[in-house]
């Protein structure tokens, strides 16, 4: 097993150039993410029946499938929330399936979660909520701290409502704050389950700008699971379309159109 | 019979697996528990939650305990003839046995059910995912701390209740037969060493290890929605209680054979 990479958290620099975390370690040349033969089942329902996917650094993959197809499940294996019956997770060349917590918790300071119901915490405000990362794994001070959140906030869109509590804020408000949430330690890796679920088409399509925006501006390697066909289409390099637990299908979405697989013609057309 | 051979089987599989499951979580709490960050901020802010803002309900609940221990006990005692005895009977009692039990049940009731749906709630809205995820420990953020809080501030809020029983059993008896507070307490603790008043006191840390701990669990396994929330909270109490009680007499007789 390779060592755990090192994250070195650096404070505000003379300049007053907001605090980064840097990384050395692991392989330099292997994708962001790599999954070998992954397997997930729950009692006798199996999921995931070998997911081999590969995702490379500023590469955004859209995973598509029918509903209970493990789409969400697989970005929890990916990030550690839930252990693989058997294969391979590899992130940035390092295989986390058999890290420990402690190990597992510094791999995971380097991906973002968005979760479907963007999971806020209740009891905090917008800010407490942005800078719950930062107070736990940045040395910064408070007006750092808040600094950052500002920066973040205004990213999303937010920035006038860091008072807010999470039960004030509707659908869409809750995603953009949970995505600044995700992006609060400069993750090189973004996971992304349902950005544009429950939302309407035009709050989808200011969503799927924003992602656009932040993938441009953070260059991130990221996995995005979704229903919404046109957000896939948009935001995505990729995709890859899951089938009774495998990857029936993968590539752009042009490659997908002219497949002449049965399934894959008939989610393009449902979805369209 | 057969049928009722099976239910039984199945509800003592169930208790053994409820069981192993709670050791496997405490296991999980203690092995976090050493690690470094020690979340001083978050274990402050339960203290507050737990310790202060139980306060007002123990207080009332020791009050009340004292108020009427004092006007059941006098008529009692005055039927033998020990009406004077009534200030260290009553101080006895509260300090050993009313005090402690009581803050034990109050505050399993209001804290048991508070940290059981808080959790089940954070548990079914993906937020205890939400921490994980960021590479924070849940068992040490919101299991340890609450747990910590609750063995800290039983033993203090149980003082509290013993004061305000005392208190309260003194206004009873001065109602009916005026006597000075200084006069009621050295009648009170008459005999009393230091030794009576810590083992009963600090029996409550393990009555605060019982709520902390099964609440936490409770919450921290919610499953099924806002029904699992509820069903969270209640078996929270329920059983947090349940185990009070137990503790109490376990701890009775320990503390009769080592402290006494």
């Amino acid at each position: 097993m390779m060592p755990p990479q090192q994250e070195v958290l650096v404070g505000v620099e003379e300049s007053g150039a907001i605090p980064a975390i840097e990384s050395s370690g692991g392989e330099r040349d292997a994708p962001a993410v790599a999954l070998r033969g992954l397997h997930r089942s729950f009692g006798s329902q199996i999921v995931l029946n070998g997911i081999d996917l590969t995702v490379g650094s500023g590469e955004t993959l859209a995973v598509l499938g029918r509903s209970g197809t493990g789409k969400s499940v697989l970005l929890k294996v990916i990030i550690g929330l839930q252990k693989p019956d058997s294969g391979s997770i590899r992130i940035h060349g390092e295989e986390i399936t058999r890290l420990d917590l402690d190990a597992l918790n510094e791999i995971r300071k380097k991906m973002g979660f968005l979760f479907e119901h963007a999971a806020l915490y209740d009891s905090l405000s917008v800010e407490q909520n942005v800078a719950f990362p930062l107070k736990r794994h940045t040395k910064m001070t408070a007006s750092e701290q808040r600094d950052r959140v500002k920066e973040l906030l205004a990213a999303v869109g937010m920035e006038n409502d860091l008072k807010k509590m999470p039960s004030d804020l509707s659908g869409g408000m809750q995603k953009r704050v949970g995505l600044a949430r995700a992006l609060a330690l400069e993750p090189g890796i973004l996971l992304l389950d349902e950005p544009t679920a429950g939302l309407d088409p035009i709050t989808s399509g200011e969503i799927d700008e924003l992602i656009l925006k932040l993938q441009e501006e953070h260059h991130m390697a990221s996995i995005v699971v979704t229903h919404d066909l046109h957000s896939a289409k948009t935001i995505a390099d990729r995709i890859a379309l899951l089938h009774d637990g495998t990857v029936l299908i993968e590539g752009s979405f042009k490659e997908l159109e002219k497949s002449d697989d049965e399934f894959v013609s008939e989610f393009l057309q449902r979805d369209s | 019979m057969r049928s009722t051979l099976t239910t039984v089987w199945s509800l003592i599989n169930r208790f053994l697996e409820w069981f192993g499951d709670l050791g496997l979580f405490a296991w999980q709490v203690l092995r976090a528990a050493v690690r470094r960050p020690f979340e001083g901020r978050e274990l402050m802010r339960q203290l507050d939650e737990i310790g202060s803002r139980s306060l007002p309900l123990v207080a009332l609940a020791g009050a009340a305990i004292g108020f009427v221990l004092a006007l059941e006990s006098r008529s009692s005692l005055a039927r033998f003839g020990a009406k004077s005895m009534l200030p260290a009977a009553l101080v006895y009692s509260i300090i050993h046995e009313t005090g402690p039990v009581v803050t034990g049940l109050v505050v399993s009731g209001r804290v048991g059910a508070g940290i059981g749906a808080e959790l089940g709630s954070m548990k079914v809205t993906e937020q205890i995912d939400a921490i994980e995820a960021s590479g924070v420990n849940p068992y040490k953020f919101l299991a340890f701390t609450r747990i910590v809080a609750c063995i800290l501030m039983l033993p203090l809020l149980t003082l509290a209740a013993d004061f305000c029983g005392v208190l309260f059993g003194w206004i009873a008896d001065t109602l009916v037969d005026p006597v000075s507070f200084h006069r009621f307490i050295n009648q009170g603790f008459v005999g009393a060493t230091f030794s009576d008043f810590l083992a009963p006191t600090f029996r409550t840390a393990v009555f605060g290890l019982i709520i902390g701990m099964i609440g936490s669990f409770q919450g921290m396994r919610t499953q099924g929605g806002t029904a699992g929330v509820g069903l969270s909270a209640t078996s929270s109490v329920v059983l947090s209680s349940l185990f009070v009680i137990l503790a109490d007499v376990i701890l009775v007789k320990f503390i009769l054979v080592f402290f006494s």
